[in-house]
């Protein structure tokens, strides 16, 4: 264990007694960013934020400072419009595990955040989309909210700037989906909560058809840092393409799950040694790099370097730095279904694909895991995920392919061995006559 | 009209190098080079929606192909892009099947007892775009069915496929967002709210433009498959819009009405009114027979040699007497309209002839002689900066119209203001800004509008008057309407409630004007038609309108009368009206159903509805509206031809044996280029504030009411607004009356009691539907708009 490997800023606050009060946090250095910020002009954060080489921690990793630049600026056109800072909190991919505990334990960092975020977009009001079963960490948010507001650092003339800022808590109701920007702006005027057809983008016409920057709250409270550190720091760690320090949630069969803040490029090689190594000594079979979302990864990648340039280059995506951990006493077609529902559970309905093929996905994968898979199964998940990735309204539909396509990439023949060892149990005459078929087809096929 | 050249971009698709306007969707560019592109969410008139991912294709932009199949209904065109569909892609191809057999998957295989079942999108898509079996071997989604969402529509969710067309439609075009998505997933279902079900005069077009069978309709369900009706083009008969509609029959019963697709006129929507009121064709109401008052005054069938020779003598003797009256009613077609203002002058030797069947007035008639704008229509009315409309309620009077208004203002940012009393359903729904006016005091009001918004508004290019024929109830309204359209330059079109009307106009069937609207008293334009009908000697001065028509047949100066489609409960005094074709010499009465008219007649002689008559309608824009039969008509006669029989009978010639010999007729008779004078009637007294427990009475019609042609339809009558009484906050106080109570508005002739609904009317005043059940205004009260009524709680 070589805890030097740490670089805890956005989590270095975490430990302190009642961390998550104006008082310690001022205690610790906080809110004299904002002071710093509200000195300058805006578009110098937004070229400070541009040279950090921050990019978004939601998961696609876009570049921060140049979306606050595409947000339209000046007194007339599209300009003139009100601009909207939305922080999306709905943290939901499976394994995340870092916006929540950063609004718990440093809810100020988030707030400090937004008020030079929005100040740097000339932004009035920020909105921050909070899931709804998180109720713990709301309230916290909402107190931290009401401390600033106390302080001054909130509200009308903040400081005597003249910057004024209004911050709203929105407690989201519960759905996966709203977590896609588009999605969650819609939730967040009150509707129903499904992915809007872009162009327009938000920078353009996002809430309220207005410019709106939507970003995660790990960005957004990397802020703060950048703007009292300087980009200069920020680049001091992690890599050249993806700078700066980034929360991995490491949970599943390790030692000691947790949130690790580490340079970008870590490899789960270290993150094992940090979390204390594979809980009872048992060997690793697999794991994801950024949630479920993200294609499987085996033992063999333990040192890819988890940045994003790294995930991508071994076939994955870094995501949300969810490292979900599995041992080998799991059945990766099991752990695949339970994936594979929860999206079927959450698709929100509103394209075909994902719609129903998750629908589909989920009765063919529990069929195998019963034991009554047929031997075409594997290429029919296998199609129909071709069917889905690329094909659906959002990104969502493309993540659900995921377990299943690497999941058969890494273990097919643990696939194949659930349809081998079924017992003979008697199936409906459709599936008795589909196996049939395939029978006659493979013994054609090696004649 | 200005052009302004639109831009073009050039892109390839299927290796043809085609230009399209920018901003095209991509998918009906393929339509354009005739690629069809499957597609089931997609809709030329919808927002864009990219839901249901059927339209699939690869697309290069710069040379560099996207990294994923786009939604062709979603995509803009754009220069030196290269698509490829299913044609010449294997990429899109199987986006496409993979879709489709996606599709399928949860989709009930009850093609065969699917009303959609051969007209069904899906069903035709799966053939082109579908594998031959289906691998899906589990469980299929299930829901209970149907679910009606409103007496009229039927869903089935099984069925659905959720491409959002209905929810769309409904936000989009009809503005009644009743309907949405409910659930998520694989339980997404369209649905709606507990309690509120889908009340929309526009809901029909959802099951129309619904891709599937998910969406039926409650009066057509299980009656025929598509592939056993016979489909006629047809025009609507119902309100002056003139929709287009189709008309599919089986076995000599109309089945159902869709709605036309004519872009100049109703795009591709129908109200539902205009579809599925069409009951009354087999209603057992129906006179197919002649019918001849016997000697014990017994109304008993004759032959129609028998009847037509009863109808003529009894004529000739009142003609001989002291004459004879015409009244024509509004639902007639042009040519019919042309037949009886030809049997009126040449047959019965009179003006006495109106086609007027509802309240109206000498300046009515000089205000339609001469303000009537040539090129007012739709797309003018689309393009108007700012309408105001008066003496009309566009969505209870003119459903198409408001639609269109309604997509102006949502694409155009278009201004609407209303003269009338409260703000309604659809004027929220076009965000119209209410010009209030105490009912009987709008002339007034329109005077006093000499400056401001309304007076800015529609001093802009293009800007369109709307005028109702309700207006002929407030005195001196038709003079202010004219003025302000002087004073502002907008453009004024005149929207009559019935489909008949502005033909009737043309046609001549009004006591001042000849066909074209010749003024009786310009003896050039006399001498005209006196020319091309072979006659002599027309009376130079006009003739009398249909209440004056009234009041001499019950007073005896008229001894004969010729009705129409002519509904007494309509006029302005229903009981006079009765009493006075009570006591008229002799009455013949041309008719499709047993009416007040035919109860009292002397001669019954049927006559053809529309689906077995051929004729045209001028809507309110003028455009012709030409249709033919859509049933058998074989000894079922137009007006036109039994009038022309009739008049044979009397020795008289009016060559309209059939529609089209009326229409030659007519078409001889050069357009008329005289010039008559604007009315300039003076805003009649403002009726009187309201004293205790008493109000002034506003009121027009709803579009699904007791109208005589809605009957026999359950379904339809369930999704009318329900009745109520309304009034201010204030005046409910006043008059001690609650929301959710009801109140009895009455006066000497008799009370309506209907629950109360609060709206922003002006003080003292009470509204009340005109014609809906249990408030037939005219025949109960014996008053209307502007009178003053006395109103108690309970």
């Amino acid at each position: 264990m070589s805890p030097d490997i740490l670089t805890p800023v956005l989590t270095s606050r975490w430990a302190e007694e009642r961390s998550w009060t104006l008082e310690t946090y001022e205690r610790t250095g906080g809110y004299r960013a904002m002071r710093t910020a509200l000195a300058g002009h805006p578009d110098q954060l937004i070229q400070l934020c541009k040279d950090s080489g921050l990019r978004g921690r939601g998961g696609a990793g876009f570049p921060t400072g140049m979306k606050w630049s595409f947000i339209p600026q000046g007194s007339t056109g599209p300009g003139a419009k009100p601009k909207y800072l939305v922080i999306n909190a709905d943290e939901g991919e499976p394994g995340t595990c870092k916006d929540i505990p950063t609004m718990m334990a440093d809810p100020h960092s988030l707030i400090e955040g937004c008020i030079i975020t929005s100040y740097a977009i000339r932004a009035k009001f920020c909105a921050i989309y909070v899931r709804g079963e998180a109720l713990h960490p709301i309230r916290r948010l909402r107190a931290a909210v009401a401390e600033a507001y106390a302080a001054g650092y909130l509200g009308t003339d903040i400081l005597g700037t003249g910057f004024d800022l209004d911050i709203v808590v929105h407690a989201g109701a519960g759905a996966y989906i709203c977590g896609e920007e588009t999605a969650l702006l819609d939730s967040l005027e009150g509707r129903r909560g499904q992915p809007r057809l872009k162009p327009p983008f938000p920078a353009t016409a996002g809430l309220y058809a207005s410019p709106t920057v939507v970003n995660n709250v790990e960005t957004i409270a990397s802020v703060p840092y950048i703007v009292a550190g300087g980009a200069e720091w920020f680049r001091s760690m992690g890599s050249e393409k993806s700078p700066g320090p980034k929360i991995y949630s490491v949970s599943g069969h390790v030692e000691r799950p947790g949130q690790y803040e580490a340079p970008m490029g870590i490899t789960l090689r270290t993150l094992l040694e940090l979390a204390g190594g594979m809980k009872d000594g048992i060997p690793l079979k697999f794991w994801t790099p950024g949630g479920s979302s993200t294609p499987m990864f085996t033992a063999e990648h333990l040192d890819t370097p988890l940045d994003f340039e790294g995930a991508a280059g071994a076939g994955s995506m870094l995501g949300t730095t969810a490292v979900q951990v599995f041992n080998e006493t799991v059945s990766v077609p099991w752990a695949v279904m339970k994936w594979t529902e929860f999206y079927k559970h959450e698709s929100c309905g509103k394209c075909t694909p994902c719609r129903e093929g998750t629908y589909w996905l989920v009765q063919i994968l529990e069929r195998m895991v019963h034991h009554q898979g047929t031997p075409s199964d594997v290429d029919t998940l296998l199609d129909i995920c071709d069917n889905i990735l690329g094909r659906s309204f959002c990104a969502l539909g493309d993540g659900a392919t995921s377990p299943i396509t690497s999941g058969i990439k890494y273990f097919r023949q643990e696939f194949l061995d659930l349809i081998a060892e079924q017992p003979v149990v008697p199936r409906p005459e459709q599936l008795a006559d589909v196996e049939a078929e395939q029978t006659l087809k493979l013994s054609g096929a090696s004649a | 009209m200005t052009t302004t050249e639109t831009e073009t971009v050039t892109l390839t698709i299927d290796g043809i190098e085609v230009t399209a306007p920018k901003g095209e969707i991509l998918i009906r560019t393929c339509e354009r080079l005739g690629i069809i592109v499957p597609r089931f969410c997609d809709h030329p008139l919808l927002d864009p929606a990219g839901a249901c991912r059927q339209c699939l294709v690869e697309v290069e932009m710069g040379g560099r192909p996207m990294p994923k199949p786009q939604a062709s209904c979603t995509m803009t065109v754009a220069d030196g892009m290269v698509v490829k569909t299913q044609h010449t892609s294997p990429v899109a191809d199987k986006a496409q099947q993979g879709v489709m057999e996606l599709l399928l998957i949860n989709h009930p295989l009850d093609c065969p007892i699917c009303d959609k079942g051969g007209e069904c999108p899906l069903q035709n898509q799966a053939m082109s775009t579908g594998r031959t079996d289906s691998r899906f071997v589990e469980t299929k989604r299930t829901f209970p069915k149907p679910l009606p969402i409103s007496s009229q529509v039927l869903l089935d969710r099984e069925r659905c496929v959720l491409c959002q067309r209905c929810t769309r439609f409904s936000e989009e075009i009809a503005g009644d967002p009743f309907i949405d998505l409910l659930e998520r997933g694989a339980n997404q279902q369209i649905g709606t709210a507990e309690d509120t079900p889908f009340q929309s005069y526009f809901s029909g077009n959802t099951i129309q433009i619904c891709p599937v069978g998910a969406l039926t309709s409650a009066a057509y369900r299980f009656r025929s498959r598509p592939f056993d009706l016979k489909s006629t083009p047809s025009v609507c008969e119902h309100c002056s819009s003139g929709c287009a509609t189709r008309t599919d029959t089986r076995r000599g019963q109309v089945q159902r009405k869709l709605a036309g697709n004519d872009p100049d006129v109703n795009e591709e929507w129908l109200c539902d009114k205009g579809r599925f009121a069409f009951r009354y064709l087999a209603s057992k109401e129906r006179i197919t027979r002649p019918h001849v008052r016997d000697e014990s005054g017994q109304l008993v069938e004759a032959s129609w040699t028998e009847a037509l020779r009863v109808a003529a003598e009894g004529l000739l003797a009142a003609r001989a007497n002291r004459g004879v009256g015409v009244l024509a009613g509004g639902r007639l077609t042009l040519e019919d309209a042309y037949a009886y203002a030809k049997f009126a002058r040449v047959a019965a030797g009179t003006h006495d002839v109106d086609f007027r069947a509802r309240p109206h007035s000498a300046e009515e008639l000089a205000f339609l002689g001469t303000q009537l704008a040539p090129d007012v229509t739709f797309a003018a009315l689309e393009a108007a900066p700012a309408v105001l409309s008066v003496g009309l309620d566009l969505e209870e009077e003119a459903g198409i119209v408001f639609l269109r208004v309604r997509k102006a203002v949502r694409k155009r940012g278009q201004r609407v203001f209303q003269l009338g009393q409260w703000t309604t359903a659809g004027m929220r729904k076009t965000e119209a800004t209410l010009i209030r006016s105490v009912p009987g005091a709008e002339a007034s009001v329109l005077r006093e509008q000499v400056s401001g918004e309304l007076v800015d508004a529609l001093a802009g290019p293009g800007a369109v008057i709307l005028v109702g024929d309700r207006a002929a109830e407030v005195p001196g309204l038709y003079s202010a309407v004219a003025e302000l359209a002087t004073r502002t330059g907008a453009k004024v079109a005149w929207v009559p409630r019935r489909a008949g009307d502005r033909g009737a106009l043309e046609a001549g069937a009004v006591p001042t004007l000849l066909p074209g609207g010749r003024p009786v008293t310009d003896a050039a334009a006399r001498a005209e038609v006196e020319q091309a009908w072979g006659i002599t000697g027309l009376p130079a001065t006009p003739g009398r309108s249909t209440d004056e028509i009234l009041a001499a047949a019950a007073s005896g100066d008229l001894s004969g009368l010729v009705v129409g489609g002519v509904d007494p409960h309509d006029l302005a005094d229903p009981a006079a009206a009765l009493a006075a074709l009570e006591a008229v010499g002799f009455l013949v009465s041309l008719e499709i159903h047993a009416s007040a008219v035919t109860e009292l007649a002397d001669v019954v002689l049927p006559v053809a509805p529309d689906a077995q008559r051929a004729g045209t309608y001028l809507n309110w824009e003028g455009r012709r509206r030409e249709f033919g039969p859509s049933l058998d008509a074989t000894g079922v006669l137009p007006d036109c031809r039994v009038l022309d029989t009739l008049a044979v009978e009397m020795d008289a010639d009016l060559f309209t044996q059939t529609p089209a010999a009326a229409a030659g007729d007519l078409a001889r008779l050069a357009p008329y280029t005289g010039t008559a004078v604007a009315p300039t009637e003076a805003p009649g007294a403002t009726p009187r504030p309201a004293q205790v427990g008493s109000a002034v009475l506003a009121t027009w019609r709803q579009l699904i009411d007791d109208g005589s042609l809605s009957i026999d339809e359950p379904a339809l009558a369930g999704t009318a607004r329900p009745p109520r009484v309304r009034a201010n906050p204030a005046t409910a106080e006043r008059l001690g009356l609650v929301e959710g109570g009801t109140a009895s508005v009455a006066t000497d002739r008799g009370a309506i009691t209907l629950p109360v609904e609060l709206a922003d009317l002006p003080d003292g005043v009470v509204w009340l539907p005109a014609n809906s059940p249990g408030s037939q205004v005219r025949s109960t009260l014996g008053v209307g708009h502007g009178a003053l009524v006395r109103v108690v709680a309970g």
